[in-house]
């Protein structure tokens, strides 16, 4: 048995009987089988059977917002956490997801040469974007691209709406990008009078229920089967009570695929876009993302500055980080390169800023933009998975959220860096070393001089000032380890200051953290 | 200024202080044994792909119902004789009621179980994912061991489209439950048989 066709229960033993919530455990479900029988979990499928229990729950709606008044991400949190089923089943969705990403980490001997790699190309290119975005540009003009520029979101809705109207096109599909989210995209162009029609299922499913993406990967994962049959059967025209996952999904096959075939234009968002080559990189599971480009007579590659990466070989690197990290799979189904257009046809290429510039300037934050969008940080972070993305009230949510989402809106996003038991977990998981729990403590300094932090959010600020301020302690503490969740000390997690502590029940970490693993298992290997 | 300018100059005024070289990029060991084709196989097989089983004089065999059962089977490949021209596809919705589609990937990855393709293998890229089913020929001999490998090939510098297919469309987006067929297409057959010598 290779180390790829290990489970994380073939890891870890005690994993057998290792789930947070019993009552989500399934005997059996519907996913597919392999050649040989076997029931497959690569893409986003989880390991073993997850299922809500079949009692109707109404599904916890996300935060309020209110103009720019700050977020009550704890207020949203506490309806999610009153939703018990709904948690119960995202919490070990989720959880789940971290540990095929541990599994398919330890199948990768090189795995933290990789992320060091990883960590050094970002930086390397950040320091250098001005010199890749010219690159980019000239090579994507080279291969006969039209390139744009945006300042910002409406800049970049404008310029999209523009390459539209100058082909007169009225409809559009589109498929996952978090940089149109950022830009408000889909709500702007409906408004103009175009119809957009996301090709992503998870993405879908919030576009018909009037909701945002509540996580990077898995845009629905805070909904049951039950919701999302109770949304296509009021939308689709679908069995109300056919909750089968096999033909909720094939109904969105089946009523997309018109708009697909009969749309004007395809949008794709951007993983990563190639200096060298002038290449716009697109990884999906569906392949809507390579229909989106590949059906419609005109394309357009949405693209955030900081996703350009020097060389073709680079890709090696990333590619082997990113659906390991996402989702446990060594890839995703489809990578896509669009280079150049097909014959007859448009492309155009839309690089955005969006705050991004500014944000290189922020000494304490800039290394943020090193994000690749796997939502591995997100997988292990114990209050996301209790609180559900849309808690978040904003584009990013989870622990990349907290450091990315003030830098856009500091008053709005002023309470986030606060939903965080600083238990360091997602520094440890992130494929490109950000250091994002320190982020998160600088975050909260920051907010704390420009800002009037409520008294309860200060005193835990002090807290986790106490643990972070002796770096041996806290080391031991988290170990450079994901068993943090576990050794987490009780004061941090249950103390009353921390409102993180009330009715949460943190989760079970493996035993062994991946560190650890290593050292005993990989180093000896290494040094032989 | 222009938006280009304005956003060049102001990356500029807030470059991060600092010397970052660009680190250089090892091979890596193959992850794999010597054995591709057996390695290419058992990964491809994890990724909801199949090994369609032939023999050297019959290497469509694991894949004759499909194409016998099929009302339209668009060919790209000499092996293959299709009922739908693709050279003479005007437009790439016109390839949506296509069956099974048959095409060469250039090179196969064992690490993933991943097969290439460009526009050339494709002749309509959105066949690839508008048809219902998707038989792929490989030489055993294009089989390289790993991604990083697979990224010093020169076909995404001079490609205008290049894919990496790994198994058939999916979707687990509804609690998890892994879903062949979400947008794409519904399988991935792979059939492993030495390209045509012209």
């Amino acid at each position: 048995m290779s180390a790829d066709d290990m489970s994380a229960e073939d890891l870890n033993p005690r994993e057998r009987e290792g789930v947070i919530h019993p009552e989500v455990r399934a005997p059996d479900d519907e996913s597919e089988r392999g050649q040989d029988g076997r029931r497959l979990h690569h893409a986003e499928g989880a390991s073993k059977p997850i299922r809500a229990p079949r009692t109707r729950e109404p599904q916890p709606r996300g935060a309020k917002i209110r103009g720019d008044r700050p977020i009550d991400q704890a207020e949203a949190a506490e309806r999610f956490l009153a939703a018990p089923l709904h948690q119960a089943a995202h919490d070990e969705r989720l959880w789940d997801l971290r540990k095929k990403r541990d599994t398919a980490a330890f199948g990768i001997p090189e795995w933290e040469e990789l992320r060091e790699l990883a960590s050094q190309i970002k930086t390397h290119t950040l320091a250098n974007l001005d010199r890749y975005l010219e690159e980019f540009e000239a090579n994507a003009k080279a291969n006969g691209v039209h390139v744009h520029w945006a300042v910002d979101g409406a800049d970049h809705n404008r310029i999209v709406l523009g390459i539209l109207r100058a082909h007169g096109a009225k409809t559009l599909v589109k498929s996952k990008s978090m940089l149109t989210e950022e830009c408000g995209f889909r709500h702007f162009i409906e408004a103009e009078g175009i119809a957009i029609v996301e090709t992503d299922l998870g993405e879908r499913i919030q576009q018909l229920d009037n909701e945002e993406p509540s996580h990077v990967v898995v845009p629905a994962a805070h909904k049951t089967r039950f919701d999302v049959a109770e949304v296509f059967a009021r939308t689709l025209g679908t069995d109300p009570d056919n909750d089968d996952a096999h033909y909720l999904a094939e109904s969105q096959r089946e009523t997309t695929r018109p708009h697909i075939l009969q749309a004007d234009a395809g949008l794709t968002g951007c993983n990563f876009a190639v200096a060298e080559t002038g290449t716009v990189v697109t990884c999906t599971n569906e392949g809507n993302a390579d229909l989106s480009g590949n059906v419609p007579p005109l394309q357009i590659h949405s693209i955030g500055i900081e996703k350009i990466i020097p060389r073709v070989e680079h890709l090696g690197v990333f590619l082997r980080l990113l659906a390991r990290s996402a989702l446990g799979s060594p890839i995703t189904q489809y990578t896509s390169h669009f280079r150049g257009p097909r014959k007859g046809t448009e492309m155009h290429m839309v690089l955005v800023d969006n705050g991004r510039s500014a944000r290189l300037g922020m000494e304490e934050f800039w290394t943020s933009l090193k994000c690749i969008r796997c939502g591995a940080c997100m997988n292990t972070c114990p209050v996301y998975r209790r609180s559900g993305g849309l808690s978040y009230g904003a584009t990013y949510s989870g622990p990349i959220g907290l450091i990315i989402d003030p830098t856009f809106n500091k008053r709005k996003y002023s309470t986030l860096p606060f939903s965080s038991t600083m238990n360091g977990s997602c520094t440890n998981v992130c494929p490109v070393k950000i250091n994002i729990h320190e982020q998160i403590f600088a975050w909260r300094k920051v907010l704390a001089e420009e800002h009037q932090i409520p008294a309860l959010k200060q005193g835990m600020m002090k807290a986790a000032g106490a643990v972070l301020s002796r770096p041996a302690a806290y080391r031991a503490a988290i170990g450079a380890a994901d068993s943090a969740l576990k050794v987490l000390p009780r004061f941090a997690v249950y103390n009353p200051l921390n409102t993180w502590g009330r009715k949460r029940e943190m989760p079970e970490a493996p035993r062994q953290s991946f560190h650890a693993w290593y050292k005993a298992n990989r180093m000896k290997g290494d040094k032989a | 200024m222009s938006a280009r300018d304005g956003i060049l100059a102001a990356i500029r005024a807030n470059r991060p202080a600092g010397d970052h070289p660009l680190p250089d990029v090892p091979l890596f060991a193959p992850l794999v044994g010597d054995d591709l084709t057996a390695e290419f196989g058992a990964r491809l097989q994890r990724m909801g792909g199949r090994i369609a089983p032939g023999t050297a004089q019959d290497p469509l065999a694991g894949v004759r119902e499909r194409l016998a059962g099929a009302k339209v089977v668009a060919s790209a490949v000499p092996e293959v004789a299709g009922n739908r021209d693709l050279a003479a596809i005007a437009r790439p919705q016109d390839v949506d009621d296509v069956d099974v589609a048959v095409v060469r990937a250039v090179f196969g990855i064992a690490e993933t179980g991943s097969v290439l393709f460009t526009q050339d293998e494709l002749v309509v890229n959105a066949v690839a994912y508008l048809a219902q089913h998707l038989v792929v020929l490989l030489d055993p001999a294009d089989i390289l061991p790993n991604v990083q490998a697979a990224y010093r090939r020169p076909e995404f510098g001079r490609a205008a489209y290049a894919v990496l297919h790994t198994g058939p469309s999916a979707t687990a987006d509804i609690e998890g439950v892994l879903i062949h067929g979400a947008q794409g297409v519904r399988s991935l057959s792979v059939v492993l048989t030495p390209r045509a010598t012209a």
